[in-house]
């Protein structure tokens, strides 16, 4: 029985479904079948595939991040006051340390990723385990920032204090105090703060966990026989978290810093 | 005028005229540190601006930093120089419903206090 | 080989055992459709009681059947449910059975990301449902406006309950739009164009992509809720200079879009039902698919009409004014392609053609009351009134309820082997279609008199009550005529005739196959030549080197996206128990987040990330390459 284009049997009564008789216009046409013509290349199409979902899932990541630069946006420009001063709290030379760092562990990834390409197993697993590195170099600088950040009393909620932003005479800031009202709104500054960047070293972490995973299937040489497609998806991954960050750096530490009048 | 036959189907050759068509080409380890090193000179960059006072430039400059910084890592750490037009496609559209996002949602907010965005 | 042998081996590497572990390890893309037909069917059920127990306390003036924070939660359920998890995962159950079957394929993209979707979509909603039963429902709508679900107004774990439920439907829905999405693009049977396929496909590929953009700014809103209301921070609350306003701009932003993702595929359904039954090809094939796509597209800049009544300027107004106008356009163009096919060819009147026809017909009172509601004045008038109910309910039952049923006659017996009867399925119409009348049309005019939607009860001196008995009556009608249906099914289970391939005379590729499809689908491959398989003639390529058997392992043919040319065979997983373990981990973690269970949070969160560990570990692939 061959069920994939002949047989149209019907059960119920003919006449009721009378069959289709096609238009005259209708040519009588011949499907193309140049399959002579390409090889069965199993694992280069998957690729293609798999790497084509990745990038879907990218796509709702883009959304994601940007309601979160949506609010961003707008709360910056409805309490500017109130951003610029608590966006000055913020160290500039850690930030820019870090775009550094999470660049070079993006590098490390895009070197990982030839390597698998040219089957390098032992290089591979080498630039695995530095993109690991770099990333939780990283995240200890984030730590340290979330901790001053705690000891400063600027993690929203109970223990959130404006001291520092209505009397900054006190704390040695040259900043202009804010009014208290103002100076309340700078909370709204680092919950964005905290959940952009937060949210951002989620994923870090997540992908942290799946470089661990990557790293002990690429020593058992997994990936260099070929089949590049998990290196190269994470890879991926792993680049976009960077950009998040490549924006994160000038909206968060950086454009603040020369207030308009 | 005389029709000029176009290949775009089934039997077309080389396969250019569909949208998932990429040429497969590896980028080098010395086009990688290109980048790298372009990159961390953006970043440079980008710190030097923040601590002149430009006035309302500040911000536009960062952020066409981070954008050419972003288009970087795309293009290349990411290959989509190669990739096929689907890919580029898809990025496109990502990248234009996110500003129909805010462009939209902040025509709300702007229009309701003209003057004081 | 002979075709013989072909069948055996491909039975042997597609076959799911019928046992427990087969069961619940199934990747088989019609066994996860018809569970999710089936558990968003009982969402239906449940939703539409609920409904039933509404439409009882409103029938008297001064009702006291419910309390007003029981109608507040009933109602609320009754959006949630019917919205997200009965009106979509239908939608997706439908996809999930035909996409494959459609493009020829064998399975889907990926087929373990389909299971995994299935249960999570399962579990999310049992995660939903837990509130009610606990005593902590959601009680702010389906759209739960701030600042009323903040912590202050809504305590208790209700509003939890929806914010990570959602969160987790988000999940899984992406994911399903990913699987569509490669599937439809990719995994087409040779030489089915872009421009053969059938427009359900067309239908089906515009949601996803809808979907992977509308989604993360819900899942994006429902973060944002919970951190404001378990975690001190406060995006909306104007309390702390948050603006409200922003939890409706992300909602409907999503909000809109959901619209037609729970709308389209249905116009997808009726573009094929309709032709079927009037035994020609629609009537301007690329218009509508033409217009498929484009409402997927204008239907992002729509969602502002949702909030006429917030205090916007008149230009922005006016703006998405004209653009929910416009988008009525395309709609307008799919109907008359349909009205245009039936007044050329010859129909014949079947269940599902009636379904079809009902909808369309429903579909347009629901279309115009919308376009009423879309102008300015008007809608500040209507709003939160009864109008605007009965407009939704025309919208969603005569776009969603009444396309799936006639869905559900046509594709019915082809997944279970069987007709169901034609004239139970008639009466259980006309019952349907006169009970949804008498029962939502006079919300037009309560609306209008003034009835306000959401408020347990009314006053008795508002002259509201005749026409409120009306519309219990006829709700109560509806539900009787669902019924009917159910019990068709049953008995047409036991005692229907047996459907053969193609009952229908049927053109798609589906109909080729045999009744249920075997689990392997086709020996062969097919190979498309037109947009219309089985009725037009055409050469089909031979295969004289079984190229198109595939009989070597589990595999599937990738073809490229335009022309459908063959690339590569794709090697599909094996039956996997981790996608179900996966969505159980991750219904425990948001389960514990929702009572702040810290500990069992981060224990499932590792179970997560072992899980897909597993899933990723590279296993022997069934049969020889």
């Amino acid at each position: 029985m061959d069920n994939a284009i002949t047989s149209t049997g019907m059960t119920t009564d003919p006449t009721l479904y009378p069959p289709y008789t096609p238009a005259v216009h209708e040519e009588h046409e011949h499907a193309v079948l140049p399959q002579h013509r390409h090889h069965f290349e199993t694992e280069e199409q998957q690729r293609e595939a798999g790497s084509f979902g990745m990038w879907l899932f990218l796509l709702t990541e883009i959304m994601f991040f940007g309601g979160m630069f949506f609010a961003y946006l707008l709360y910056r420009n409805w309490y500017y006051e109130a951003f610029v001063v608590a966006s000055n709290q913020l160290s500039v030379p850690l930030g820019a340390v870090n775009t550094a760092i999470l660049i070079t562990s993006g590098f490390c990834m895009a070197l990982g990723v030839w390597a698998a390409e040219v089957r390098q197993k032992g290089l591979l697993v080498v630039m695995l385990l530095l993109t690991t590195f770099f990333g939780f170099i990283f995240l200890g600088v984030k730590a340290d920032e979330y901790h001053e950040k705690y000891e400063k009393h600027h993690i929203p909620g109970a223990s959130f204090s404006t001291a520092m932003f209505v009397n900054p005479a006190a704390y040695g800031l040259k900043e202009d105090p804010l009014s208290p009202d103002m100076a309340q709104k700078t909370q709204i500054f680092f919950f964005l703060y905290f959940a952009m960047t937060g949210m951002h070293a989620l994923h870090m972490i997540i992908g942290i966990g799946i470089l661990a995973w990557l790293t002990l299937r690429a020593h058992r040489g997994d990936f260099t026989s070929g089949y590049v497609a998990p290196i190269e998806n994470f890879g991926l991954y792993w680049h976009f978290v960077d950009i998040v960050w490549i924006f994160l750096f000038p909206l968060l530490y950086l454009i603040n810093r020369h207030p308009l009048k | 005028m005389a029709h000029q036959v176009v290949h775009t189907d089934a039997n077309d050759p080389q396969n250019i005229t569909n949208p998932e068509h990429a040429e497969h080409r590896l980028i080098t380890p010395l086009q990688y540190s290109l980048v790298y090193v372009a990159l961390l000179i953006f970043t440079g960059a980008t710190v030097g601006a923040a601590y002149v006072d430009l006035g309302w430039a500040n911000p536009v400059i960062a952020l066409g930093i981070a954008t050419i910084k972003g288009v970087l890592v795309i293009l290349f750490f990411m290959h989509v120089v190669f990739q096929s037009r689907l890919i580029k496609m898809t990025i496109a559209a990502g990248f234009f419903i996110f500003f129909v996002l805010i462009t939209m949602t902040l025509s709300d907010y702007v229009s309701r206090s003209w003057g004081l965005w | 080989m002979s075709t013989l042998a072909a069948e055996e081996q491909l039975t042997r590497l597609w076959e799911t055992p019928k046992t427990i572990y087969g069961w619940f390890a199934s990747v088989d893309h019609k066994d996860l459709g018809i569970r999710y037909l089936t558990t968003a069917f009982i969402f239906l059920i449940i939703g539409g009681v609920e409904a039933l127990i509404m439409r009882l306390q409103l029938t008297h003036a001064n009702g006291a059947l419910l309390t007003p924070e029981a109608y507040n939660e009933l109602f609320s359920m009754h959006g949630i449910t019917m919205i997200f998890w009965y009106a979509s995962p239908i939608l997706s159950g439908f996809s999930v059975y035909l996409v494959p079957l459609m493009t020829g394929a064998r399975d889907v993209a990926y087929p373990r990301l389909n299971s995994f979707t299935y249960w999570s979509f399962l579990f999310s909603g049992i995660l939903l449902y837990i509130g009610p039963f606990t005593g902590q429902a959601p009680h702010a709508g389906w759209f739960s406006y701030m600042p009323y679900t903040n912590i202050v107004y809504s305590p208790g774990h209700g509003m939890d309950f929806y914010a990570l439920s959602l969160i987790m439907l988000g999940i899984s829905t992406t994911g399903a739009a990913i699987n569509f999405i490669a599937t439809i693009l990719f995994f087409r049977a040779p030489g089915m164009a872009i421009s053969k396929m059938p427009l359900f496909l067309y239908s089906t590929l515009t949601i996803s992509c809808t979907i992977l953009f509308a989604m993360p700014a819900l899942t994006l809103a429902c973060v944002f809720l919970e951190l404001e209301r378990r975690w001190g921070m406060h995006f909306f609350g104007s309390a702390s200079g948050g603006s409200p306003l922003l939890w409706q701009q992300l909602f409907w932003f999503f909000g809109h879009p959901w619209v037609y993702v729970i709308f389209l595929p249905a116009t997808g359904m009726i573009s094929i039902i309709i032709p079927v039954f009037s035994r020609r090809p629609i009537v301007g094939y690329p218009y509508v698919a033409m217009s498929t796509v484009l409402t997927g597209v204008v239907g992002f800049s729509v969602w502002l009409h949702h909030m006429f009544t917030v205090g916007m300027s008149d230009l922005t107004m006016s703006f998405f004014s004209a653009g929910s106008m416009m988008i009525s356009l395309f709609t307008t163009i799919t109907i008359f392609a349909w009205l245009a096919t039936v007044w050329k060819g010859r129909p014949v009147v079947t269940t599902s053609m009636l379904y079809a026809l009902g909808s369309v017909a429903l579909l347009v009172i629901g279309g115009l009351s919308g376009v009423v509601a879309g102008i300015i004045p008007v809608d500040w008038q209507l709003h939160n009134t009864y109008y605007v109910v009965a407009h939704i309910h025309y919208v969603l039952i005569g776009a969603n309820v009444f396309p799936v049923f006639a869905g559900l006659y046509f594709w019915l017996p082809k997944m279970t082997g069987r007709m169901m009867d034609e004239r139970i399925g008639k009466w259980s119409f006309w019952v349907m279609f006169v009970g949804f009348n008498v029962g939502f049309f006079p919300m037009h005019i309560v609306g209008l008199m003034g009835m306000p939607r959401r408020i347990y009860t009314y006053a008795a001196n508002l002259g509201l009550q005749p026409m409120n008995e009306v519309m219990t009556f006829g709700a109560f009608l509806f539900g009787v005529g669902m019924l009917i249906s159910i019990v068709n099914l049953f008995y047409s289970l036991r005692h229907g005739e047996l459907a053969g391939n193609n009952p229908w005379n049927a053109d798609g590729l589906e109909w080729a196959m045999s009744s249920p499809p075997p689990d392997y689908e086709v020996v062969r491959i097919p190979a498309v030549a037109t947009r219309h398989p089985l009725w037009d003639t055409f050469d089909e390529d031979e295969d004289p080197g079984d190229l198109r058997v595939l009989s070597q392992a589990r595999l599937c043919i990738t073809s490229n996206m335009l022309d459908a040319v063959p690339q590569a065979a794709a090697t599909m997983p094996n039956l996997s128990l981790v996608p179900m373990f996966l969505a159980l981990a991750l219904f425990v973690f948001f389960l514990a987040l929702v009572y702040q269970w810290m500990w069992v949070c981060l224990a499932a969160l590792i179970l997560t990330f072992l899980l897909g560990c597993t899933w990723l570990w590279p296993r022997p692939i069934k049969g020889h390459l």
